[in-house]
């Protein structure tokens, strides 16, 4: 059911995955936003109206139900991103510890303003709100990985480990 | 009074995360003497303990647990990971590095009050921590910690990892509820309290990691012991997150009552060289700022109160004298205003008229009567919101306007930053 219902390819473990969360709860609507992760990861990090419709199938639900819910959240993205998406922390602990200099450099580096994305489509570059790395800061996500204690030079390190 | 490690007791032993760790140190004997106790017995420890609620509240624990109707009903409870105040990073280190101490602060707390299933419901930019959990479930569960007989007992205890999605509002406990539920995250009218009707319109207790976690050393080793901690309205240890302008941010454990400026200047480090304090933001960026000058007290919920601010997480934001306090206030409205779930008028238009005012502040647009706006938004909003995101976001404006006004004065006035930034 969950594959058929699928208009898009779908990984073994992303199909598996999707059936031990629609039942793993009383309710099965509880499992909406895990569901809206799993789909995401498996489409490259972007959800469109495809993957809108199909998880809308799997809980019965109106589209614009789903399309509601996920609009809610700021991890879910309804616009296409890049490979990499570089989640920059600009809330207060991180701003009084460089953060502007880190999104600055990351700007003059990959040569696009926050908000846009690479023409290559690699990278997308956004800030964010407390990432609960503020003991550590600056800091930022790359994808669903923290990186903390940034400098430039550690900032460099990683995109280039980008590939 | 100071530094003592209760919550932090295990963190930097090697593979912390272990069961066989864990188990080594004591873990889940207290759960498994938990379960030979009557679950009102735990109750009771838990009040006599005075342990209040970590997550910012403040709100009595024990007496919260009583409100648990006893019926047969289905009951949850729910751990609420979500941390997302700005300034907060204690939860954090417990869910990384001692997961099972929370696992088993859960299976307590859930017996207590008459639930065998709780969820975590864990900001979904944790991920890694919430792997760290599950996989600590797993173990737990193999070895019959937890799971349908722990200990033997008859009495199934299942804890389920539920990722958040990115939303400060969800750690609110009702918004937490509904985004459990699968919808967008809006707090909900109170009564009916979450007590009576919270998950599924079941009975709900939601407690914060810090709460839960606390509840294995008040078990194991008396409610009497843990009030015999702190001061008066505020007993036992506390986790407290300090960053910004300090030489060792980190996370401390404090016994309630330390001073304030005990853990600015002695225990994270104190200024960096050549540099002054300018304000410290005490509890979370929801807190009322305090100034160089405010901070001769003790870290307790009342003394902060007195201060006229708030304890709250415990997340401490140390400013120096290189901070301009109109740019970072606006830059936390912004946060607020985003945050905002939109479900009540006051919040979602206030918050986003003292984002717009602080930005013409801010570009050298800015009016002296702006300063006396920005107060009456706070008289408009305050206390009438549907939940307290719409005061939290009025903490950093109004206080920042109180004590700080020449610097917006300068901003007005001169069109300039005092800073230079």
């Amino acid at each position: 059911m969950i594959r058929e219902q699928c208009p898009f390819p779908l990984s073994p473990e992303g199909e598996k995955r999707i059936d031990h969360l629609l039942n793993r709860y009383p309710e099965k609507r509880s499992a909406l936003l895990q569901v809206l992760h799993v789909v995401q990861d498996e489409r490259g990090g972007y959800l469109d109206m495809d993957c809108i419709k199909y998880i809308a199938r799997l809980f019965d639900l109106p589209p614009a139900e789903v399309y509601s819910v996920a609009s809610f959240y700021t991890m879910y993205n309804l616009k296409p991103v890049g490979k990499y998406l570089i989640q920059v922390c600009t809330n207060i602990a991180c701003s009084v510890n460089g953060a502007e200099e880190i999104v600055s450099h990351i700007e003059n580096r990959l040569g696009i303003k926050r908000g846009e994305t690479t023409s290559d489509g690699k990278f997308t570059l956004i800030t964010v709100e407390c990432l609960g790395s503020c003991g550590t800061a600056p800091a930022m996500m790359v994808n669903k990985d923290y990186y903390e204690q940034l400098t430039p030079e550690k900032v460099d390190k990683v995109l280039e480990a980008c590939v | 009074m100071g530094e003592m490690k209760v919550l932090l007791k295990n963190v930097d032993k090697p593979n912390s995360h272990l069961l066989s760790t864990y188990r080594e140190g004591g873990g889940y004997e207290t759960l498994k003497a938990a379960l030979g106790m009557e679950p009102s017995q735990i109750v009771e420890e838990v009040k006599k303990s005075g342990l209040r609620g970590r997550g910012g509240a403040g709100f009595p624990t024990g007496l919260k647990w009583s409100f648990v109707p006893k019926t047969d009903a289905p009951k949850y409870l729910v751990c609420n990971a979500d941390e997302g105040e700005p300034g907060t990073f204690k939860d954090r280190v417990i869910i990384e590095r001692d997961p099972h101490l929370l696992l088993e602060g859960i299976a307590i707390s859930a017996y207590a009050i008459g639930s065998h299933r709780a969820y975590i419901y864990i900001r979904g930019e944790y991920e890694f921590g919430a792997q760290v959990l599950e996989r600590a479930i797993q173990e737990a569960e193999e070895a019959g910690v937890l799971g349908e007989r722990p200990f033997g007992q008859d009495y199934p205890i299942f804890i389920t990892v539920h990722r958040g999605a990115g939303a400060y509002v969800c750690g609110e406990e009702t918004a937490l509820l509904d985004s459990l539920e699968g919808r967008r995250g809006h707090p909900r009218i109170r009564p009916p309290f979450p007590a009576s009707k919270g998950l599924y319109q079941s009975p709900t207790v939601i407690n914060n990691v810090e709460t839960l976690s606390s509840v294995v050393e008040i078990i194991s080793r008396g409610g009497d012991w843990y009030a015999s901690l702190g001061t008066e309205k505020s007993k036992g240890t506390k986790l407290f997150s300090i960053s910004g302008h300090v030489q060792r941010p980190g996370v401390y454990e404090l016994v309630m009552g330390t001073p304030f400026k005990e853990l600015i200047f002695d225990i994270a480090g104190g200024m960096r060289p050549g540099r002054e304090l300018k304000a410290v933001i005490p509890g979370g960026s929801s807190t009322p700022m305090l100034t160089a000058n405010e901070i001769d007290i003790l870290l307790d919920y009342e003394s902060l109160v007195q201060a006229g601010s708030m304890l709250g997480s415990g997340a401490v934001i140390v400013l120096d004298d290189t901070t301009c306090i109109v740019k970072e206030t606006y830059r936390l409205a912004q946060f607020y205003a985003h945050e905002s779930c939109g479900q009540c008028t006051p919040c979602r238009e206030g918050t986003h008229w003292m984002v717009k005012i602080l930005e013409r502040i801010v570009n050298g647009n800015g009016r002296e009567e702006d300063l006396d706006l920005l107060l009456h938004i706070g008289e408009t909003l305050g206390g009438n919101c549907l939940c307290p995101l719409g005061d939290a976001a009025l903490g950093p404006v109004i206080s920042s306007v109180q004590k700080f006004r020449d610097e917006y004065l300068e901003h007005i006035k001169n069109k300039r930053c005092p800073i230079g930034g």
